[in-house]
């Protein structure tokens, strides 16, 4: 009977199985594997078991990667009460499939169209919000103070200034800016930045959507402003990931990376402190643009098909309230979306908050602004450009090619 | 009346159907698992889907596409590379099977270490070279270095990655034609190596002429694996490079995962229609194989 128990329990848990959801249980499904995501997400549950008794959460905890792929199948065939997922293009599919319901009513019911205002174009499609957003890091330059002194260079004010002390670094055989481009994403944080830069938010977003050509002269432009430091990028990106790249800052081989704050923990393990180790906002391309950033927001949604869409929209309610946000927030080391709550009292943090309140608008990220196919074809275009600049003429034209299949 | 005619039908045709009962089960298992699969994967390369929403029927779309498509060529170029240089694993396996066939002290323990690499995950075989090449702290950058004084990061340059991840493959690949030609070796017949010695054969006479001939059972199978191994490669271009540098060996069978089932493809259609001319690709080997396997049978 005992093993009966077990097995029957094993074989449950497998089947991640909603069916099962008693009433007043939420079945929950994530992607917090990592320790701090992990403990914010258990205390968020244990919260919101204790201030919601008689509702219980089941949560089933994904593998990162592997929760990318299994969402499609969950949605459709055996859908959780709350998936979380990515705000921006990324959810447009399921949005579109009619997979994930319309949770207006939360925001307008609990005040979040002014409390998540600065995420809430990100979570609206078709006039309708699909989502709650619980949290976003700031992207930018993160930087080793000591290699700066040691160069004897200081902060870049603009983009000129940047690449005038990429030339100093190189002097010393420093690299100048590192990324670790095989699983390509990190590269599109230089892209995305060096295009707001150069052309501006609105020109990103319409090249994101389909609506300004590759072939554009203004993209070209964007390159080119580019192809001045690629002579003082990291030579082995391609063959790196971006933890392999974080150890040449901790090492002082190189200067500079274009990152996310979640960089912030790996840096400190490496050995760095708050003493040497710096944060720039991206510096300035053509002035006078106003300026955009770069800030992945992470979300909850309802799938249409679950069971407990009561108790679901308390939790969604319950994770976009203030208080909430601040010390999941606190635990995760990053910025709250919710305009009432406080954010953490540590430097970057600050520094992020600062960038992104006092920013003109923000971007989701090359690959939840472009839909799937154009963002991995368009991340391999980055990588073949880093490594053979002189092929980009052909890199826009196939890329062009690949727009004029997915956004036909 | 019927009971007796139902009786003797069985009686009558026993013969006929026992072999048909005995094979039902594998046929049925391979209706369902090989034989409909095949037919839903051409069904679905005519269409436009995404995995979620509705099917839309676009033709032969999919394959005027794939025409277009430089990573197709791409992935098609990798696949004749892999093909033609894995086919080294058959003289690199008979040769190490050669110096293992003899008797000396732990002659065992050396055969189960060159065995050891097919043991082994193909994942952590790409796991282990990916290590060698590692610039910084992989051996290979290291021994480079030592001697230009300048690093290769091998999966880094699409001049070298996909030889790079061939040479991991083949070192598996080695150890698996290993031992068919170890069981080859164990079936020589010994009257006619003493026959040829009598006629002064030896070195490589005795290798092209006498050995090798008797080896042809094990080389047809070696040809088998290998080929079909290096068609469905798949795990190492995942664990080593994911297709990188900006999908320069990409193989068909990756670049079908990559189009429809990875974190960035949703085009089910076209991944159904890569798939379609994979498994083209190999029916043709597989077609040649079966009638040579055919034709020995009628023969012997």
């Amino acid at each position: 009977m005992k093993y009966f128990k077990t097995l029957s329990g094993l074989a449950l848990g497998l089947a991640l199985s909603a069916s099962t959801a008693l009433a007043g249980e939420i079945v929950l499904n994530s992607d917090q594997t990592d320790p701090a995501p992990k403990k914010a997400m258990e205390e968020l549950i244990a919260d919101f078991q204790k201030a919601n008794p008689g509702i219980t959460i089941k949560w089933n905890n994904f593998d990162h990667e592997g929760y990318k792929s299994a969402i499609r199948n969950f949605l459709t065939a055996d859908a959780p009460d709350v998936a979380a997922w990515y705000a921006g293009n990324r959810m447009a599919p399921f949005v579109k499939a009619g997979l994930f319901e319309d949770v207006s009513d939360v925001w307008e019911a609990n005040g979040l169209n002014d409390q998540l205002k600065s995420a809430a174009a990100s979570m609206t499609m078709d006039g309708k919000k699909w989502g709650v957003p619980y949290t976003y890091y700031q992207w930018g330059i993160y930087y080793n103070k000591d290699v700066y002194k040691k160069a004897g260079v200081t902060e870049p004010k603009n983009w000129a200034e940047f690449v005038s002390n990429c030339e100093k670094f190189k002097a010393m055989e420093i690299d100048c800016l590192t990324t670790g481009s095989k699983a390509l994403w990190p590269i599109a944080g230089i892209f995305d930045y060096i295009n707001m830069r150069t052309n501006g938010y609105e020109f990103h977003m319409e090249l994101t959507a389909g609506k300004v050509k590759w072939t554009d002269p203004k993209v070209k432009a964007a390159f080119a402003e580019w192809a001045k430091i690629v002579p003082y990028t990291t030579a082995n990106h391609a063959a790196i990931d971006w933890q392999d790249a974080a150890a040449l800052i901790v090492q002082g081989k190189a200067a500079n990376y274009v990152m996310g704050n979640f960089s912030v923990a790996t840096f400190k393990q490496g050995g760095m402190t708050n003493d040497n180790l710096g944060f720039l906002v991206f510096p300035e391309i053509t002035p006078g643009i106003p300026r955009a950033e770069e800030a992945p927001t992470d979300t909850f949604h309802i799938p249409s098909a679950a069971k407990n869409k009561e108790d679901a929209r308390k939790f969604l309610a319950f994770v976009a309230s203030p208080d909430v946000q601040t010390k999941m927030n606190a635990t995760l080391g990053q910025l709250p979306v919710n305009n009432k709550s406080t954010a953490a009292d540590d430097p970057f943090i600050k520094a992020g908050f600062e960038e992104l309140s006092s920013a003109y608008a923000l971007a989701q990220f090359f690959d939840r602004d472009a839909p799937a196919d154009m963002a991995k074809a368009g991340m391999e275009g980055f990588q073949e450009f880093m490594i053979k600049p002189e092929n980009i003429d052909a890199i826009l034209e196939r890329l062009q090619k690949v727009a004029d299949k997915v956004y036909k | 009346m019927s009971h007796r005619t139902q009786a003797s039908f069985w009686k009558k045709n026993q013969r006929a159907m026992a072999p048909w009962l005995f094979l039902a089960p594998g046929m049925i298992m391979f209706l369902i698992y090989v034989i409909y699969p095949i037919c839903q994967s051409v069904w679905i390369s005519f269409y436009e889907w995404d995995g979620l929403g509705p099917k839309t029927w676009i033709g032969g779309q999919n394959y005027v596409d794939l025409l277009d498509d430089d990573s197709f060529y791409t992935s098609l170029k990798n696949n004749i590379i892999w093909l033609v240089l894995y086919l080294l694993a058959i003289p690199a396996g008979l040769a190490v099977a050669l110096l293992l066939n003899q008797t000396v002290t732990g002659i065992r323990l050396y055969k189960s270490l060159f065995f050891f690499p097919f043991v082994i995950s193909q994942v952590v075989v790409g796991l282990i070279f990916t290590w060698f090449y590692a610039p910084d702290f992989g051996l290979l950058p290291n021994i480079i270095k030592g001697l230009t004084g300048s690093e290769v990061a091998v999966l880094a340059d699409e001049r070298y990655a996909t030889l790079g991840i061939i040479a991991a493959g083949l070192w598996p690949q080695t150890a698996y034609c290993m031992i068919l030609y170890l069981t080859g070796l164990n079936n020589i017949s010994s009257e006619q190596v003493e026959a040829a010695r009598m006629d002064n054969a030896s070195g490589w006479s005795m290798l092209w002429n006498i050995i090798i001939p008797q080896l042809r059972p094990a080389t047809f199978i070696a040809l088998v694996v290998t080929v079909i191994g290096a068609l469905r490669s798949f795990d190492l271009v995942s664990i080593m490079t994911a297709g990188g540098p900006y999908g320069s060996t990409r193989v068909l069978s990756y670049f079908m995962y990559e189009q429809s089932l990875s974190e960035y493809g949703t085009a089910m259609g076209y991944g159904a229609a890569i798939a379609v001319v994979l498994f083209a690709i190999m029916l043709v080997f597989i077609s040649l194989f079966i009638v040579r396997m055919l034709s020995q049978e009628r023969n012997s």
